[in-house]
C-alpha cells in the first residue's frame, strides 16, 4: 500500500533523512520507534505532503501511485491520515463543523453531495461514543484550550470519522493517561481492517500492548536501523537505542 | 476646473428655512477655506482624495431615474423582514420603500419647509457634525436630501430599517451627499442598516453625512454594508451622542469600493453608557479603506469595546486609527480597543495607529494591534484532513474575523455577512454553519 524508497528530506536545509526505507501492506501494523530528534515527525510530515519540507531523493507511493505532486488535501483525499503529535488550535471552528467540512470535503473530491445532515449526526454520535467524547467538546474550538489528552482524543475521533486507509500515528500515547489510553486505542482497533494500515509511530512499548504490530522498525538518524517483530519493542524498552548505533 | 471651484460655482443657499440656510453658508465657508484634505494633513496622511476628485463630477442633482426592485434586490439583506427606505441618485424612492408607522420618517428635503421641525433643526441637526472636518462641512452646504427619523419614548422598533442609498450609474461621475438625523427617544430600541451602492461600475463618490441621538436608556444599532463597486468612493461621518444608560454599536463591514474613509465618533454624554464598534475590512486590487473612530468618554462607569480586523490581498491599504479620550470626570472607564490585521499579499500594506488621551486616573484601558500571516502549521493541519488550500485559509480567515461578527444581533444580516465574505474570498462555504 505504501511504499516508501530510498527517502532523503531537507527542511530548513538540514538534512533529516537519509535514504530511508519502508514498505506497509494493506492490513498490517508498523510501529516506528527511535531516540528524539531521529526523524520521525518528519517522516510522518514528508508522507502527509507538509510544503516546508523538501524530497531531494527517493520517492513515495500509494497503491503504485507516485505521490510526488499531489499537495496534502490530495493526498488526504487518497487516504492518508495523519495524528499531529502536536495537534494545531483553530480558534472560531468547533470540532463538529471542522469534522464536517472535512468529510465533505472529500466527498466533494469524488464527486459526492454533501452527507446528508442526519446521516454525518448519527455517525459523529456514533464516533464519538467510540472514543467517549460528549458533546459539549465537539461544540468547542478546534484545540483551542485542550489538554494534550483531549487533543490525541480529537485527533482519533477525527481519524475514525474520516476512516483512511493509511493512518500515521505520531506519539499518539503522549499526554494519555492508561485509561484514555485504552479508549483510544481501542477506537484505533475498531477501525483495523484487512483493507486499511496503521503506522504508530511511538517512544514506549505501552501503546504497542494495545495496538498489537505486526513489524517494529526502529529510526535512527534518518534511516531504519534495525526491523523486526514485536518483541523487538520490548527489547528497546529494556535497552534503549543506543546499542544500535 | 478643479472640483472645489466647481462646486463654489454651484454653491447656492435655496431653501425656505433660515437656521439651514445659515448652516449652509457657515459650512461652504469653512469648507472653502480648508478645501479638500491632502495627505500633508496627518488625520489623512495614508488616504489621498485624488483618484476621487480628478473625476468630473456632475453637480446639479440627478435627473429622474427608475429602477425596479429586481435591480435593487442584491444590495438588500434577503430574508429579512425591514423596513425599507430606499434613495436612488439622491431622490427617494417611495414606490420601492415601506411606510413605517412605528417611527417618525421625515424626508430631509420636506422637514425644511416643515415649520414642526424647527426645535429638530435647531438643537439636533448639525450639532454633532459642526465644522468637524471639511468633507462633513461640504455636506452640509450641499447635501438636499436624507431622512430624519425619531423614535418615540419606549418605543421597540419591530423591525430593524435598512436605509439603502442608490446610484443609478446613469449619469457619469456623480457626487451623492445624504444627510441622515436619527433621534432614539429615551428607553427605545432601533436597530439600522446602512448601504450606500452604485448600480453600474462609473465613478461615485458619496460623501455622507449621519448624526444619531441616543436617549437615556435607549439602545441603538447601526449597520453598515460597504461593498460596493471598485469605482465609487465613499468617505462617511457618523456621530454617535449618547445619554446616561445607553447602549449603541455601530458595525462596519467593508469589502468593496474604491476609497472608503469611515469617520466614526462616539461621545458619552452620561454614566453607564456602552459603546460597541467594530469592523471587518476584507480588500483586495487597489481598494482602500481608512477606519477613523474617537470614543469621547466624557462620564464615569462608561465602556467602549472596539474590535476591528482587517484582511488585505492585493495591493490594498487599510489604515486603522483609533482615538480614545477619557475626560477628567470619567472615572472607572473601561475601554478595550483591539486591531488586528493580516497580510495575504506582500504588496498590501497596513497602518494602525492607536491613540489614547486619558486624564481620570481610575481606568481601564487596553489596546493592541495585531499585524500577521496566516497560520501555515494550520493551514497544513486542515489540507492534511482534506480541506483544500483555498478553502482552508478561508476558513482561517473568516475564523479572524469572527469576534467582530458574533454579536450581530440580527440573524439574516449575519447570513448575509457570511455570505459577503465567502463571496470576497472566494469560496462557496457556508461560514454560518461553521
Ligand atoms: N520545521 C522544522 N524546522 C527546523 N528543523 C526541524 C523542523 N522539523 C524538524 N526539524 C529538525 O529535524 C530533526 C528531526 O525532527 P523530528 O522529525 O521532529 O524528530 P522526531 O519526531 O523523531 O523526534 C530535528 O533535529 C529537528 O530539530
Ligand atoms: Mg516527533
Amino acid at each position: 500500500m505504501l511504499k516508501i524508497e530510498n527517502l532523503h528530506a531537507k527542511v530548513e536545509g538540514n538534512d533529516i533523512l537519509k535514504g530511508l526505507n519502508i514498505e506497509v501492506k494493506p492490513g498490517e501494523v508498523h510501529a516506528i520507534m527511535g531516540p528524539n530528534g531521529a526523524g520521525k515527525s518528519t517522516l510522518a510530515s514528508v508522507v502527509a505532503g507538509n510544503e516546508n519540507y523538501e524530497v531531494t531523493d527517493g520517492k513515495i507511493s500509494l497503491d503504485g501511485e507516485d505521490l510526488e505532486d499531489l499537495s496534502p488535501d490530495e493526498r488526504a483525499h487518497k487516504g492518508i491520515f495523519l495524528s499531529f503529535q502536536y495537534p494545531v488550535e483553530i480558534p472560531g471552528v468547533t470540532v463538529t463543523n471542522f469534522i464536517k467540512t472535512a468529510i465533505n470535503a472529500k466527498r466533494k473530491s469524488q464527486g459526492l453531495e454533501d452527507m446528508p445532515a442526519a446521516e454525518m449526526l448519527k455517525k459523529i454520535r456514533e464516533k464519538a461514543a467510540l472514543l467517549e467524547i460528549d458533546k459539549t467538546f465537539l461544540s468547542r474550538s478546534l484545540n483551542e484550550g485542550f489538554s494534550g489528552g483531549e487533543k490525541k482524543r480529537n485527533e482519533i475521533f477525527q481519524m475514525a470519522m474520516l476512516e483512511p486507509k493509511l493512518a500515521i500515528l505520531d506519539e499518539t500515547d503522549s499526554g494519555l493517561d492508561i485509561d484514555a489510553l485504552r479508549i483510544v486505542a481501542n477506537g484505533v482497533n475498531k477501525l483495523k481492517s484487512k483493507d486499511n494500515a496503521v503506522v504508530v509511530i511511538t517512544h514506549y512499548q505501552r501503546l504497542l500492548d494495545y495496538i498489537v504490530p505486526d513489524f517494529v522498525h526502529v529510526l535512527a538518524d534518518g534511516k531504519i536501523v534495525k526491523s523486526g517483530g514485536k518483541e523487538l519493542a520490548l527489547e528497546l524498552e529494556a535497552k534503549g537505542y543506543d546499542w544500535l548505533k | 476646473m478643479s472640483l472645489q471651484n466647481k462646486l463654489a460655482e454651484a454653491f447656492k443657499v435655496n431653501t425656505k428655512n433660515v437656521t439651514v440656510e445659515n448652516y449652509k453658508k457657515e459650512a461652504f465657508e469653512a469648507f472653502s477655506q480648508k478645501g479638500f484634505p491632502t495627505t500633508k494633513d496627518e488625520e489623512w496622511k495614508y488616504t489621498s482624495l485624488r483618484s476621487i476628485l480628478k473625476n468630473e463630477y456632475g453637480i446639479e442633482s440627478a435627473k429622474a431615474t427608475s429602477v425596479t426592485a429586481e435591480t435593487i434586490a442584491p444590495y438588500l439583506v434577503e430574508g429579512l423582514d425591514s423596513y425599507k427606505l430606499i434613495f436612488l441618485d439622491g431622490v427617494f424612492q417611495a414606490s420601492l420603500s415601506d411606510t413605517i408607522e412605528e417611527v417618525s420618517v421625515k424626508l430631509l428635503s420636506e422637514a425644511i419647509e416643515d415649520a414642526s421641525y424647527e426645535d429638530v433643526f435647531k438643537n439636533k441637526y448639525n450639532s454633532l457634525a459642526k465644522g468637524q472636518t471639511s468633507l462633513t462641512d461640504l455636506n452640509t452646504a450641499f447635501t438636499n436630501e436624507g431622512v430624519i427619523i425619531e423614535v418615540a419614548k419606549s418605543k421597540v422598533v419591530s423591525k430593524p430599517v435598512e436605509l439603502v442609498y442608490l446610484a443609478s450609474g446613469e449619469t457619469a461621475a456623480m457626487l451623492l451627499q445624504p444627510r441622515n438625523l436619527i433621534i432614539v427617544g429615551e428607553n427605545a430600541q432601533v436597530k439600522f442598516i446602512e448601504r450606500h451602492q452604485s448600480i453600474a461600475d462609473v465613478a461615485t463618490f458619496n460623501n455622507v453625512v449621519t448624526e444619531v441621538f441616543v436617549g437615556q436608556n435607549g439602545i441603538f444599532d447601526l449597520y453598515k454594508i460597504q461593498n460596493d463597486k471598485n469605482n465609487a468612493s465613499l468617505v462617511d461621518a457618523t456621530f454617535v451622542s449618547q445619554e446616561r444608560d445607553t447602549v449603541a454599536s455601530v458595525y462596519t463591514f467593508s469589502f468593496g469600493g474604491n476609497i472608503t474613509r469611515n469617520n466614526l465618533s462616539f461621545s458619552q454624554n452620561g454614566p453607564g453608557c456602552d459603546s460597541i464598534l467594530n469592523g471587518v475590512t476584507i480588500l483586495e486590487g487597489d481598494q482602500l479603506v481608512d477606519n477613523h473612530t474617537l470614543v469621547d468618554h466624557k462620564s464615569p462607569d462608561c465602556q467602549s469595546n472596539e474590535t476591528y480586523k482587517g484582511i488585505y490581498g492585493g495591493k490594498s491599504t487599510g489604515v486603522f486609527n483609533g482615538k480614545v479620550i477619557v475626560d477628567q470626570a470619567a472615572q472607572r472607564i473601561n475601554a478595550y480597543q483591539q486591531n488586528d490585521s493580516v497580510l495575504i499579499s506582500d504588496s498590501a500594506t497596513i497602518n494602525s495607529k492607536p491613540q489614547l488621551e486619558i486624564f481620570a486616573d481610575d481606568v481601564k484601558c487596553s489596546h493592541g494591534c495585531t499585524i500577521g500571516q496566516l497560520d501555515k502549521s494550520a493551514l497544513f493541519y486542515m489540507q492534511q484532513r482534506g480541506i483544500p488550500k483555498v478553502e482552508a485559509e478561508a476558513l482561517l480567515m473568516f475564523a479572524f474575523c469572527s469576534d467582530a461578527i458574533k454579536e450581530v444581533k440580527i440573524p439574516a444580516l449575519k447570513r448575509k455577512i457570511n455570505q459577503l465574505m465567502a463571496d470576497k474570498l472566494g469560496v462557496n462555504i457556508r461560514f454560518d454553519e461553521i
